[in-house]
């Protein structure tokens, strides 16, 4: 199949429309009869003790049906550890109180529910609950929070999680060196502001099965749901709708568990959704991280040793922080070959906000430091930046730090090129206004990690009339995942693409798939999809063989066709060759698991082994206009080149890719989730500020297709890796500008000029 | 205060509901069953809920409906739907410009209250009028080209069969 007929073309995807015309139900767009509206109440301090909870004025209210206590739902803990469609076992301390009970550790932790006749009666239920707290000292900062004496977060000490890496003799490998540079890099906590806040209907049906429809990126939470209120795992289906972004913020659970003990106790359908204050307050942020950097080098420009300290601030629950902080130590080094690595990780708790998943999973943090890093080598060695990178880069058949043999194409110098010659010719200074360039390299992850043995579940249908049904479990939150599963379809049934139907998931009616997360969803569906539909074309051209009496190999289907390769008059239409197959009891649909490759898990001294699947290499070039007196940067020009492996719908992924470099140029120049002692001081979208459509021009997208990927057709993971490099190429482009270097993030006008000694 | 009957037009329909004074439009066209104007932060920050009120874009979050007491509501329910889409709608699923889409109904009202009065805009022009729609997903360049199409489309709509049979005017 080597000329595609749908797979690479820019298509409409199936959802556009239906959104452009406002016909799609979001999950606060679906109601039910006779639905209550629920609340949540959240702890102001964060940190205290609850000394007492009384909500008996709150019960007393009318039109209030049911509030819930902790003591209501039999001190109920969630396990809010990596979500499973497999046999993993948790993390042990992952778990989290669903509503707190003796002490609260963050502001805006969960303290009690309401359900009552309406939104109104339900927050003023909210004011009438009496809880009497007692605060107690928190602690706010990675680093203190790691000394004796600390407060602790919760027992038995604030080490949520530490990962680290050996790889060759470091000492001998700084020994060698003719330089070494060391610095440290700091990033903040970052929004997700996706735009639709947490939502979800939830409602018992006539099995005593409990219904959630929401706003998800992973449907097998209905085993968490399950497991929490102590009922059958076969007692709670999940809907997923279309949800309004995601990016990692939906991965943890939100209002599911909430919404399943609403509709448990009221025996009602309930509305539950998040204000957009309650949405920053209650969900997950971006790791902040701390990270040292010292790396030794050889005058001709070879890396002879690395040695990192992460330190990431965990929040006040582990969530997803073991993870995330391995995937830091895992790309802690970037696309380099490097002998001698060790790296140390932590992810320590404190009173803040819980961190978690959040598009690039702990990528887009050390890239910005590994990749200031070469810049600083190149400069220290009047050097050309991407002729240090070159001598560096990982080819394929290098190792990484993990000792893991990169088998795809690690398209690294290609990708940088063409991102910075994408940015045609230089600006020019002018007065104060500086002009600077700079680019950086990532390597990043697609795929679950090897030891969660991934797998992904699709069944694809004929129907009689010759078209095509997708079951396939997988969550759209906005990158066109349904579609592109349909191209797939398309593509290897010869079906046109109108005739082929996905289903948004549904616990109770598409086989699961696994979470939309890991920039993994296109890789493991896609196959998944890929092989049941070619299941079923087996099935087809075996029997159109016998009817035309040619070998399968040389018939095909197209168009809703089935003909013989050299002599396409020979054909039939494709429901008279299904009617045929069906009439003959010939199985015309198939149940597809496609499995990512399993390994044990690494070492846990050494951090060697292999770790993921595969992984995504590619460039984002910048150009900015600094202004020394005010500070302000502008970013003039930027080019993003990927290697996608294959583009299914290239529309779809340069939307990814632009969508990725925005989110990143604001990482790098705007977003910062300021918190004081636990406070969140951004906290609505006045405050806290993403990019808008007048703050940076177009990111031209250059596709490279290797075709060497793991997914699809030779596909690679674009989600994450979309971000990743955005941040770190803007720090370098500011350097290059200021001639000074710039360490932490966002870059604001207030850190420009205190780089260049003017505050 | 107590509720007063108030006359809303939606999208060509008269509605008459009893509203109390602290009832935004928003929460009014929801209510009414009008879920293309969605509720991104209630506080004027996202331009999710974005309609026409008298045929200039407004943040519904930010309007009491008693505001819109006789007034003409706009919403991108009421521009097209799915058999027979508006341009603009069109052009935006056409561009690649719809992603997770929570943030495209609130552009289309502006961008028809945009053409309508500059059917030529540069992107600049496109740019400043939907800098007050926040998008997560795309960057925003596919929604600007989309608009952009438009304004191109109707350039070119002179001749009779560049326009879409199935399409209504502007």
């Amino acid at each position: 199949m080597a000329n595609f007929k749908v797979v690479g073309k820019p298509i409409r995807r199936f959802d556009a429309l239906s959104k452009a015309v406002g016909a799609t139900l979001f999950a606060d767009d679906f109601k039910m009869p006779g639905m209550l509206h629920g609340k949540v109440l959240r702890s102001p301090y964060p940190s205290a003790r609850i000394v007492r909870i009384d909500p008996s004025r709150a019960r007393a209210l009318p039109g209030v049906v049911c509030v819930l206590t902790a003591a209501d739902i039999g001190y109920a803990k969630m396990v809010a550890d990596i979500p499973g469609q497999t046999g993993q076992r948790e993390r042990p301390r992952s778990e989290t109180p669903v509503l707190a009970w003796d002490r609260v550790r963050y502001k805006g932790e969960a303290v009690a529910l309401v359900a009552a006749e309406t939104e109104e009666i339900a927050e003023r239920a909210l004011e009438l609950i009496d809880v009497e707290y007692e605060p107690m000292p928190g602690v706010f900062d990675p680093l203190e929070a790691m000394k004796p004496g600390a407060p602790v977060v919760f027992e038995p000490d604030n080490i949520v999680a530490r990962w680290r890496i050996r790889k060759g003799d470091i000492e001998a490998g700084f020994a060698a060196a003719d330089l070494i540079i060391e610095n440290t890099y700091r990033v903040p906590f970052v929004e997700h502001a996706y735009l639709e806040p947490e939502a979800g209907v939830a409602w018992v049906d006539e099995r005593g099965v409990i219904n959630i429809r929401v706003s998800t990126q992973v449907m097998e939470h209905f085993r968490t749901v399950a497991r929490t209120l102590g009922i059958p795992q076969n007692r709670v289906r999940i809907q997923g709708a279309f949800a309004g972004g995601g990016f990692g913020g939906k991965e943890d659970i939100t209002v599911e568990v909430f919404l399943a003990l609403l509709a448990l106790h009221t025996r009602r359908p309930v509305r539950l959704v998040y204000t957009r204050e309650e949405s920053i307050l209650a969900h997950s942020k971006r790791h902040p991280y701390i990270m040292r950097y010292r790396t030794g080098v050889k005058r001709n420009g070879r890396i002879t040793a690395l040695r990192v300290e992460l330190i990431a601030d965990s929040g006040a629950y582990p969530y997803l922080s073991p993870y995330v902080s391995l995937y830091s130590t895992v790309v802690a080094t970037g696309p380099y070959r490097i002998d001698n690595v060790w790296v140390d990780t932590v992810a320590v708790a404190t009173n803040n906000p819980f961190t978690s998943a959040f598009r690039g999973f702990g990528g887009p943090q050390p890239c910005f430091a590994y990749e200031r890093q070469m810049d600083e080598i190149a400069r220290a060695l009047g050097m050309d930046p991407l002729e240090v990178r070159r001598i560096n880069y990982l080819r394929t058949g290098d190792t990484t730090a993990t000792g893991q043999v990169i088998h795809s194409a690690a398209l690294l110098e290609e990708s940088a090129r063409r991102a910075l010659e994408a940015l045609g010719e230089r600006t020019p200074d002018r007065g104060p206004i500086r002009v600077g360039r700079g680019f950086a390299s990532y390597m990043q992850p697609y795929g679950r990690l090897m030891w969660l043995h991934d797998t992904s579940q699709a069944w694809v249908g004929l129907e009689l009339d010759g078209t095509v049904v997708i079951r396939c479990g997988a969550p759209d939150p906005g990158g066109g995942q349904l579609s592109s599963l349909c191209q797939i379809a398309s593509e290897v049934l010869g079906v046109p693409l109108e005739n082929v139907v996905a289903y948004t998931p549904d616990t109770a009616l598409t086989p699961l798939a696994g979470t939309t997360t890991a920039t993994r969803q296109l890789y493991m569906s896609g196959n998944a999809v890929l092989q049941a539909a070619t299941a079923i074309r087996k099935t087809l051209l075996d029997r159109a063989s016998k009817y035309f009496e040619e070998d399968p190999e040389d018939l095909d289907l197209a168009d809703g066709r089935v003909f013989v390769k050299n002599d396409p008059d020979r054909s039939m239409p494709l429901p008279d060759l299904i009617r045929i197959c069906a009439a003959e009891g010939l199985p015309l649909s198939h149940l597809a698991m496609f499995k990512a490759p399993f390994r044990d898990p690494i070492d846990p001294e050494t951090g060697q082994g292999d770790v993921f699947p595969d992984f995504t290499f590619g460039a984002f070039a910048v150009e900015v206009a600094v202004d020394t007196e005010t500070g302000l940067i502008e970013v003039l020009k930027s080019a993003a080149c990927h290697d996608v492996g294959r583009a299914i719908n290239p529309a779809a992924v340069i939307g990814q890719i632009q969508g990725g470099s925005h989110q990143g140029l604001g990482y790098a120049l705007m977003e910062n989730l300021i918190v004081e002692n636990g406070e969140i001081r951004t906290p609505s979208l006045s405050e806290y500020l993403i990019p808008t459509s007048v703050d940076y021009p177009t990111t031209q997208v250059i596709l490279l297709e290797s075709g060497t990927g793991l997914g699809p057709f030779g596909a690679k993971g674009i989600g994450e890796p979309a971000i990743t490099p955005v941040a770190a190429a803007v720090a370098n482009a500011v350097s290059d500008a200021l001639g000074v270097p710039i360490r932490e993030l966002p870059i604001t006008p207030e850190r420009v000029l205190k780089a260049l000694g003017k505050l | 205060m107590e509720p007063k009957l108030i006359t809303l037009k939606i999208n060509g329909r008269t509605h008459q509901v009893a509203l109390k004074p602290n009832v935004t439009l928003l929460r009014a066209l929801r209510d009414l069953g009008y879920t293309d104007v969605k509720n991104g932060c209630e506080k004027g920050d996202c331009g999710a809920c974005a309609v026409l009120l008298n045929g200039r874009p407004v943040n519904s979050c930010l309007v009491l409906a008693w505001q819109a007491d006789g007034a003409e509501v706009l919403t991108a329910a009421g521009l097209g739907t799915v058999d027979r889409p508006h341009p603009i709608q069109e052009a935006l699923a056409d561009s690649g410009g719809v992603q997770c889409g929570f943030c495209i109904p609130g552009i289309v009202v502006v961008a028809k209250a945009l053409l309508d009065r500059n059917p030529n805009p540069t992107e600049e022009e496109i740019r400043e009028a939907i800098s007050g729609n926040l998008c997560r997903c795309t960057g925003y360049s596919l929604i600007v080209e989309g608009i952009q199409r438009i304004a191109e489309s109707k350039e070119s709509s002179e001749s009779p069969e560049a326009k879409s049979n199935k399409a209504p005017t502007l």
